[in-house]
């Protein structure tokens, strides 16, 4: 296709430079380390800064993203080869011949990463200044929020896996500590505790993929890595590419382990925006996108296709958590499933191999889906914090302007031509078309996007349109320009986000792998691999998603705007209806299959310990028992007796060096 | 006789140590099983002194001269331990502070 | 002290039969006073007698060419640390131990066994070696083939080395140990502080004090100094 030779001819470079001094890029490592920065003062000072610690946590973001703006500028005025930038900020592990460097990669995909980041950050942050106005830990607030911004801008600009891996488990740190931002409340705190067990669950296959690539190429650094990817054994790359998705999965909350990000929504909202929407969950898709060369090697080996099951395991996640977030009726988790909906999307085009589709509808996504968080945020605001959508409806002339920009954000994400979200989900299912094999990946994302489109059209309806159902005594107002700002610049953004992804005036585009600025900009970062093989006309594929989704609007309008009845239809749904309200019992799933037989298993072992250690004192002679009360009594709760026993194990060791020293001589 | 041979010094050190350690050991006073920490510190600079003097060079020395301003370090809060001790137990014998046993 | 710092310097005293008197004289200090710190019931008896310990320590040292630590043993250890030890003991008002026997039986055997073992592993393994004559160390020539002496590292002076060494290669774990005094002394704060009334509400570890009638230690504790007192 022309689209991807278009895309091929800058192409993966495997080239680095070094960055040069006094220049923008030069001061990258400022970008993580100002909001840092912040944060330990707010968090050391918080108490004495009060209010103006808002004022400290802005500024800080607002210089990151200034300098983020002015790296990404100077990226752009370098030549083509010469934008994947290495620079080392300092020495961090020199253990032997393995050296570890606090390295950072500036190169066109940590460059677009960084501007949503910072932008959609500083955003957030003017947002929660009206949002969190009077919360008892608002100082602190704004210390955690600056806190997941350094975070995430380490993982962006890891120049190693091993840095990266910092910043990912920085960003899992931040999200426990926000999600359970309001800990004395039982749920939050287990709602925190969830995400970060199953968080943990995944990072420990990044961690196991990490040994692989040292233990491989000797190296972690992207630089060494991702230009010798080749050199990998292939069933060793394979076990790479697998783990590294299991990593994946766990932040970018894809099934497996995607359970953890609709209880997230315990957070405060703009947390959820910025969090786990914008920024945070596209971690996996940035990580895979980043190893992208590493995937290609395994697709051309052809030994097993882990890309293709990325995108299988995105595109199966899409479907069920889609199909989930049609029979909810909180509003901030409708959004929850919406969004590893969307990120299934995105896995889909990255284990396919068009990147850039991937970040593309990152991009798209960040912003729609932080405009859709945060303008419910104003919508409970309004409502004193009432989260069920059967308890609102008719907001449209309390609130205009969340209205509007909501209306807004629902076109976009529905995929409604023009808008952004119309864009970015063409473009992934284009490559979905484009691969040999992936035609059924294409027919279910034809159907998450039918199923989208209804979703958010019934989120939208039941709360701003119709009659009111708020309860007596509720007056819905407007909010605070502080919060109604960021929401006009995130609907501007998903309004015409989709032009650096496409050709304007360029239709005929829209529907193959060609694509914009996006796509051209990002060839020097990522290696695609997408296949080139059409099965279908693409004009056609795309009309018949615009179709689909034109269906999910009208039936959201039918069964939400009209006076249908609501109950008899579920009813004809039957058991389906219920496993969607039910979430298909994935959490009673792993209740049953992983916490259940857990604590059986520690039941077991205790009776095995009681019934054990009865058995031998009682079963046994008088020996026995005399030898089990001498290995009672090593417990004996005195400090001595243990010093003791260190002295026994240091005796033993000492003897081995007078050995070592007696055979020496 | 003129001059002590290194391995003195060091036999010195090992027997010091040896009775600092026998002390912690034996000892229930917390206080006395602390200087007796106190004097296994004090052997083990002597060991470390000895072995720069047997290299000639003076990392020794300088080692030994942070093994005192550690123990310093230690003794602040340890003292600090030992007084919360006292007021929470009322004793400081070492075989009273076995709370998490009973 | 004074003397034997002059002593050390290099006019050839040290390394002969001086070296080695002075030697004996500190080990027998050293020793004895170790033995009493152990043996020693009473508390600030024992504290005493460390402190002459420190004292031999620093002689020994001074005979090492390590006159700086010599210096410094003196001032820190027997000078501050000591001081803290005896302020604690007063403090409390605990000066002897109760006489009655371990809860472990054995622990006392067990010990001491173990000590002698221990002991003969280190002098086998780190003193043996050193034992013979040709580690003796030279001082301004003298014999010695294992020994390299500390002439040429003290050309300038002890001070002057160790100083040099601190300030240059040691530079950072030098700075950081100056962080560890503030930390432990920041710590030493927060644990001395008395938590007001924190103590008579419902901690568990209160309670338990309260419902126990007669809280054993303190009961003999208190029998025990008085007995001790004349």
């Amino acid at each position: 296709m022309i689209g991807l030779l278009a895309t091929a001819e800058g192409g993966f470079s495997g080239e680095y430079v070094q960055a040069a001094a006094g220049t923008a890029i030069d001061f990258a490592w400022l970008i993580p380390v100002v909001p840092a920065v912040s944060a330990a003062v707010l968090l050391l000072f918080g108490r004495r800064i009060g209010k103006v610690s808002a004022a400290i946590a802005i500024t800080a973001v607002g210089f990151s993203a200034t300098l983020s703006t002015a790296v990404f500028l100077q990226l752009a005025a370098a030549p083509e080869d010469a934008r994947n930038v290495v620079l080392v900020v300092a020495e961090w592990l020199p253990i032997g011949s393995f050296q570890v460097d606090w390295a950072l990669l500036v190169d066109p995909l940590s460059g677009v990463m960084l501007l949503l980041v910072t932008w959609v950050g500083l955003l957030i942050h003017i947002y929660s200044l009206g949002y969190m106005d009077g919360d008892d830990l608002y100082t602190r607030f704004f210390a955690y929020l600056n806190l997941f911004v350094a975070s995430m801008l380490v993982l962006v600009l890891g120049g190693s896996l091993l840095v990266l891996f910092v910043g990912w488990e920085l960003v899992g740190l931040s999200s426990y500590l926000l999600i359970g931002f309001w800990f004395s409340e039982r749920a939050n705190a287990t709602a925190a505790k969830k995400a970060f067990i199953v968080n943990r669950v995944g990072d420990v296959g990044f961690m196991i993929a990490m040994f692989l690539v040292f233990s491989a190429l000797g190296s972690l650094s992207f630089a060494d890595v991702l230009p010798r990817v080749d050199e990998i054994a292939a069933g060793t790359a394979v076990a790479i590419g697998v783990l590294l998705l299991i990593g994946a999965t766990g932040k970018s909350a894809q099934i497996p382990l995607f359970v953890w990000l609709p209880d997230a929504m315990a957070g405060p909202t703009p947390v959820s925006a910025l969090i786990h929407a914008a920024t945070m969950v596209t971690a996996g898709v940035y990580l895979i996108a980043r190893m992208s060369p590493l995937y290609a090697a395994i697709h051309d080996a052809a030994l097993f296709d882990v890309g293709l099951l990325v995108a299988w395991v995105g595109a199966l996640t899409a479907l069920l958590t889609a199909l989930i977030a049609c029979a909810q009726n909180d509003l901030k988790k409708i959004l929850a499933y919406s969004t590893i909906s969307q990120l299934g999307y995105m896995f889909v085009a990255v284990g396919l191999g068009l990147q850039a589709a991937a970040i593309f509808h990152l991009l798209t996504h960040g912003f729609f889906k932080a405009l859709l968080f945060l303008a419910a945020g104003s919508v409970m605001h309004a409502l004193h914090e009432e989260t069920d959508v059967w308890k609102m409806g008719g907001l449209r002339r309390a609130m205009p302007v969340t209205f509007a920009t909501s209306a807004v954000g629902t076109l976009a994400i529905a995929g409604v031509p023009f808008f952004a979200g119309f864009y970015s989900k063409e473009k992934v299912l284009v490559a979905a078309l484009e691969t040999p094999g992936a035609e059924l990946i294409w027919v279910i994302g034809a159907v998450v996007a039918a199923l989208t489109a209804f979703y958010m059209s019934r989120w939208f309806f039941l709360i701003f349109l119709g009659d009111s159902r708020v309860p007596e005594g509720i007056h819905p107002h407007e909010s605070p320009p502080s919060m109604t700002l960021p929401l006009v610049v995130l609907a501007v953004g998903s309004v015409l986000g989709g032009f650096i992804g496409v050709r304007p005036l360029s239709y005929a585009t829209f529907w193959s792998l060609e694509g914009g600025f996006l796509f051209d900009w990002l060839a020097p970062a990522v290696q695609s691999f997408v296949g080139e093989e059409l099965f279908f006309n693409e004009l056609l594929a795309g009309l018949i998603v615009i179709a689909m989704s034109a269906l999910g609007i009208a039936t959201a309008y039918v069964l939400y705007l009209r006076p249908t009845d609501i109950v008899a239809v579920r009813e004809r749904l039957g058991w389906l209806y219920q496993a969607m309200f039910r979430k298909f019992y994935v959490d009673e799933l792993y209740e049953r299959t992983i916490a259940e037989p857990g604590e059986l298993m520690a039941e077991g072992m205790a009776v095995f310990d009681e019934r054990g250690i009865d058995g031998v004192v009682n079963g046994l002679g008088t020996g026995t028992r005399d030898l089990a009360q001498i290995g009672r009594r090593a417990q004996t709760g005195l400090v001595r007796s243990y010093a003791l026993a260190v002295l026994f194990g240091t005796l033993l060791i000492s003897a081995l060096f007078l050995g070592g020293t007696l055979l020496g001589r | 006789m003129s001059g002590v041979p290194i391995g003195w010094y060091i036999a010195l050190s090992a027997v010091l140590f040896t009775t600092g350690l026998v002390g912690v050991l034996v000892r229930r006073s917390v206080v006395v099983m602390f200087m007796c920490i106190e004097l296994m510190l004090n052997s083990v600079n002597l060991a470390l002194i000895t072995f720069s003097r047997l290299h000639g060079n003076l990392d020794g020395q300088v080692l030994s001269f942070f093994v005192i301003v550690v123990a310093a370090a230690e003794v602040t809060v340890g003292l600090a331990l030992i007084v919360n001790m006292f007021r929470l137990m009322g004793s400081t014998d070492a075989d009273h502070a076995d709370r998490l046993r009973s | 002290m004074t003397g034997v710092l002059a002593q050390a310097s290099p006019d050839g005293v040290v390394g002969s039969s001086a070296e080695f008197w002075m030697f004996c004289l500190a080990a027998v200090l050293a020793l004895g006073t170790g033995f009493s710190v152990v043996v020693l019931r009473n508390a600030v008896h024992a504290a005493l007698m460390l402190v002459i310990n420190f004292f031999a320590i620093a002689l020994l040292y001074a005979l090492l060419e390590a006159q700086f630590l010599a210096v410094v043993q003196i001032i820190v250890y027997a000078g501050a640390i000591m001081v803290l030890f005896l302020f604690v003991l007063m403090l409390l008002g605990i000066d002897s131990e109760t006489r009655f026997s371990d809860r472990v039986r054995g622990q006392r055997t067990a010990a001491v066994l173990l000590g002698l073992a221990l002991l003969f592993v280190l002098v086998g393994a780190a003193a043996g070696p050193f034992l013979d004559a040709d580690a003796i160390c030279p001082v301004q020539g003298g014999a010695g083939d294992l020994c390299v002496g500390l002439e040429a590292a003290n050309a300038d002076g002890n001070v002057a080395g160790v100083g040099r060494l601190l300030y240059t290669t040691y530079m950072w774990p030098f700075e950081v140990t100056s962080a560890l005094l503030v930390i432990a002394a920041l710590g030493a704060m927060v644990l001395g502080k008395r938590r007001g009334d924190e103590d008579v509400t419902d901690l568990p570890v209160a309670q338990d004090d309260e419902t126990e009638p007669a809280p054993e230690p303190a009961g003999e504790l208190v029998a025990a100094g008085e007995e001790e007192q004349p």
